[in-house]
C-alpha cells in the first residue's frame, strides 16, 4: 500500500541509515500527516526567497546526512526575523560537516507532543505517545500502544497521561484540538504498519498542536540495522 | 496437535528409572504415580530387571498396551532416539524433564527433537522442565509428593517457564485456598510454548482462568500472544520477569529509548486485557479474584467493616491503585441506617467506608451489604471482617455470598487466615467469594477486575 514515492524515500534514505528532515517530512506529508510549510534550498539565495514567500519570521535547520542530533551542534534556528539574520545563519550552517542545504520552515507554535513509533521485537509495531515534545525524557509522561491503533486506543492514550490537562485544556487555556491529534495519529499508525519492515523507528518530535491543528514540527526516521 | 492424551493420560511410561538410585528423578516421578494416581504405569530403563518388584520395560516398544504419556528423564543425547520409539508406538504425547539441551548451548540437540516431533505431530513439553502437575490425576513433578504443598483442584491453570516458580506459587494458592486445574512448566518451551497452551486452556472446561509466568517472548510472539487472548473469553494473567533490554541505537531515537522492552510489554497486555501482576502476591490475589468473577468493573468500591482504622487503611490502598471510594449519598446512608439494628444506628458512620463498630452482628453485616448493592454509584462490595468481635458468627461467610449470588456487584472479603476462622473463610470461598489474608489483597482483587477489560 505503499505509493513509489515513499518507497523511494527509504530507498534513497538507505545510504546513510536515517532519513533527514526534509525528506521525512515530505513523507509525512506523502502519508496525510500535517507538517509546517518547507523548502529545502541549497543556496543562499534560494533561501532568502523561500523565506520572502513563506513571510517571516521562519525557522532554519542544517539539513545533513552526517548531523542526526542537529539541536546538538547548533543546527536549529528559530524566528529569524529578516534577511539578514537569514544569510548569517546560512554561511554558519554552510561550514557544517556534510552540508547539504538548509530547511527554511514556517514556525509553529503549540503544546509541544512527541509522537513516535518503534518496531519491538517481540510486538512488532508499536506508538508512544508523550506530553513534553523535546523535554520527553524530562516528563517520562508516555504511553505506549501496540500498532494498529483503534480510536478507543488513542482515546485511552490521551487518558493515561498524568498531562492530559495539557491537551484537554486547564486553567481557562483552551484545550488542544483533539480531533485534529486523533486523525493524525489514526494516519501514523497506519504508516507505520504500512512500512514496518522499512522503519526501525519514526520520531515526530515534537508534534505541535493547539485549538486549531496539530502539525509534526520534526521528523525522524531511522533505519533497520543491516547487521542483525 | 491434539494435547488431550497428554493432559489426560490413562497410562504414562516413566523413561529414565534407576534400578540403583531411589531418588533419581524418575523414580521419584515413578513412585508418586505408582503410589498416589489413578493412572497405570511402566517404568522403562534398556536394562530391564525389576524395580520395588514391579517388571522394568527395556523400552517404549515393549510396553504392551498403549500409552498415552511418557515422562522421560535420561541423558540429553539419548532423549531423540526415545521420543521416535514414542512416535512410533503412538504414544500420546510427551513431558522431557532432561536437561542440557539449548539452555546449556545444545541448541542443535533441541532443533533435532522439535523437528521429528512436528513433522509427527507429536506433542512434547520442555525439555529441561517440571512438565504437569494435574490435581488429583497425575503429576510429572521429581519433587517427592509428602514435599509438595499441594493446592485444591479448582478453576485456575498456572503456565511457567519456571519451574522453581511454578511450585513456590502452588504454595501460595494452597495458602490463599485459590484451586488449581492444570500448572505447567514448559522449561525451554522448544515445542509448546505459552500461545498453544493458552489455545489448549481456553477450551479445557476445568480451567476459568489462565495465569502465566513469562520471562519472554520471540520475535513477533508477545503480539501473537496479545491476538490469542483477545480471541478467547477466559482472563489471562501475567508475571513478567526480566529485565528491559534494549537496542543499541536506543539513544538515537527518543521513541526507542522511552518504549523499552518491559514498558512495551506491560502497556501493550493493559490495551489487550490481559491483567498484569507486577509480582506473585499480586498474582495469586488476582488469580482467585478472577476465578471467581469474570465481569469487569470500573471500580467505585463500596466498603464495610467493624473498625474505623480498617476502613481508612482500605481507602487508602484503594486510592492508590486508582480505585474510588465515593460518598454515599444521605438519602441511601438514611435507607442503611434504618436497615440496622436500632443501638447501632446511632453510633455507625455510613458515608464510604461503612464502619459497623465492633457492636455490630451478622444481621447488620448482611443489611449493610444489602444496602450498599442497591447504591448506584457502588460497582463492587470490600467487606473487612473481623472475627475477634462477639457479634460475627460462623454463618457470616456463607449468608453473605448467598446475598450477592446473582447479584451483578461483586464481594471481596478480608478475614485474618487463621485457622480457627476456616469455616468463615470457607464459608465465602465455597461459595465463590474470594477471600484475602490482607486488606492489600482484597484491594488487589478487586483491581484485577477492574483490569481486566482492554483499555
Amino acid at each position: 500500500m505503499l505509493n513509489p514515492e515513499i518507497k523511494d524515500i527509504f530507498l534513497k534514505a538507505q545510504k546513510t541509515g536515517w532519513v533527514m528532515e526534509p525528506e521525512a517530512k515530505r513523507l509525512m506529508a506523502l502519508a496525510g500527516i500535517p507538517v509546517p510549510a518547507f523548502s529545502w534550498v541549497k543556496t543562499e539565495s534560494g533561501a532568502l526567497k523561500a523565506a520572502r514567500n513563506m513571510g517571516y519570521p521562519v525557522a532554519a535547520k542544517v539539513v545533513s546526512p552526517e548531523i542526526l542530533h542537529k539541536t546538538e551542534v547548533g543546527g536549529v534556528a528559530l524566528g529569524i526575523k529578516n534577511d539578514a539574520q537569514l544569510s548569517q545563519v546560512f554561511s554558519r550552517f554552510s561550514t557544517m560537516p556534510g552540508f547539504e542545504g538548509i530547511l527554511v520552515e514556517e514556525m509553529v507554535s503549540g503544546t509541544e507532543l512527541i509522537l513516535g513509533a518503534k518496531i519491538d521485537d517481540q510486538f512488532g509495531p508499536v506508538i508512544l505517545l508523550g506530553i513534553g515534545g523535546t523535554g520527553v525524557e524530562v516528563y517520562g509522561d508516555t504511553a505506549l500502544r501496540m500498532a494498529p491503533l483503534g480510536e478507543k486506543d488513542v482515546v485511552a492514550m490521551f487518558d493515561s497521561l498524568k498531562g492530559a490537562a495539557l491537551l484537554k485544556g486547564h486553567r481557562g487555556t483552551p484545550p488542544m484540538n483533539l480531533s485534529a491529534l486523533m486523525r493524525l495519529m489514526l494516519d501514523f499508525s497506519a504508516l507505520v504498519m504500512a512500512c514496518a519492515e522499512h522503519i526501525e523507528s519514526i520520531d515526530l518530535n515534537p508534534v505541535k498542536c493547539t485549538p486549531e491543528k496539530c502539525v509534526a514540527a520534526d521528523a525522524r526516521i531511522l533505519l533497520p540495522q543491516a547487521e542483525k | 496437535m491434539d494435547f488431550t492424551r497428554l493432559f489426560h493420560p490413562e497410562s504414562i511410561a516413566v523413561v529414565g528409572v534407576s534400578l540403583t538410585n531411589d531418588r533419581h528423578p524418575a523414580n521419584v516421578i515413578y513412585n508418586k504415580i505408582h503410589l498416589r494416581y489413578p493412572v497405570n504405569v511402566y517404568p522403562v530403563n534398556p536394562k530391564g530387571g525389576r524395580l520395588q518388584g514391579e517388571r522394568v520395560y527395556t523400552g517404549i516398544p515393549e510396553i504392551p498396551s498403549s500409552v498415552d504419556l511418557a515422562v522421560i528423564a535420561v541423558r540429553a543425547e539419548s532423549v531423540g532416539e526415545i521420543l521416535e520409539s514414542c512416535i512410533e508406538k503412538r504414544v500420546g504425547g510427551a513431558v522431557i524433564i532432561s536437561g542440557g539441551f539449548a539452555e546449556t548451548g545444545r541448541k542443535d540437540l533441541q532443533q533435532k527433537l522439535v523437528d521429528s516431533a512436528r513433522e509427527a505431530q507429536f506433542p512434547f513439553i520442555g525439555p529441561n522442565c517440571l512438565g504437569i502437575y494435574a490435581p488429583g490425576r497425575f503429576d510429572s513433578f521429581f519433587l517427592p509428593g509428602e514435599r509438595l504443598i499441594r493446592p485444591e483442584p479448582g478453576a485456575v491453570a498456572v503456565v511457567s517457564q519456571s519451574g522453581g516458580v511454578l511450585v513456590d506459587q502452588m504454595v501460595k494458592f494452597a495458602e490463599q485456598g485459590v484451586g488449581l486445574s492444570l500448572a505447567v512448566s514448559i522449561g525451554n518451551k522448544a515445542l509448546i510454548r505459552e500461545l498453544d497452551l493458552i489455545q489448549y486452556l481456553a477450551k479445557d472446561p476445568d480451567t476459568r482462568v489462565i495465569s502465566l509466568y513469562v520471562e519472554g517472548f520471540e520475535k513477533n510472539e508477545g503480539r501473537r500472544f496479545v491476538e490469542a487472548v483477545r480471541s478467547i473469553s477466559k482472563p489471562v494473567i501475567v508475571l513478567k520477569a526480566g529485565k528491559s533490554r534494549q537496542g543499541s541505537r536506543a539513544a538515537n531515537s527518543h521513541t526507542a529509548s522511552l518504549a523499552g522492552d518491559y514498558r512495551v510489554f506491560s502497556q501493550v497486555m493493559m490495551q489487550h486485557g490481559v491483567v498484569e501482576a507486577k509480582n506473585e502476591f499480586e498474582m495469586v490475589s488476582f488469580c482467585e479474584s478472577l476465578s471467581c468473577y469474570h465481569r469487569p468493573i470500573q471500580g467505585k468500591i463500596g466498603i464495610i467493616t467493624a473498625s474505623g482504622g480498617h476502613g481508612v487503611l482500605a481507602s487508602d490502598v484503594c486510592a492508590a491503585h486508582g480505585l474510588s471510594v465515593p460518598a454515599i449519598n444521605a438519602a441511601d446512608q438514611e435507607r442503611i441506617r434504618e436497615s440496622l439494628s436500632e443501638r447501632l444506628r446511632t453510633i455507625v458512620t455510613l458515608q464510604n467506608p461503612i464502619d459497623l463498630t465492633g457492636s455490630a452482628e451478622d444481621d447488620d453485616f448482611v443489611a449493610a451489604a444489602a444496602g450498599l448493592i442497591r447504591v448506584p454509584d457502588i460497582d463492587c462490595v470490600l467487606l473487612l471482617l473481623l472475627p475477634y468481635s462477639p457479634g460475627i458468627s460462623s454463618d457470616l461467610g456463607a449468608r453473605m455470598s448467598y446475598l450477592f449470588r446473582g447479584q451483578d456487584k461483586p464481594l471481596m472479603a478480608y478475614v485474618p487466615h487463621q485457622e480457627k476462622y476456616r469455616m468463615l473463610i470457607e464459608g465465602f470461598e465455597l461459595n465463590n467469594v474470594p477471600v484475602s489474608s490482607s486488606i492489600d489483597g482484597a484491594v488487589l482483587m478487586a483491581e484485577a477486575l477492574r483490569r481486566c477489560r482492554p483499555c
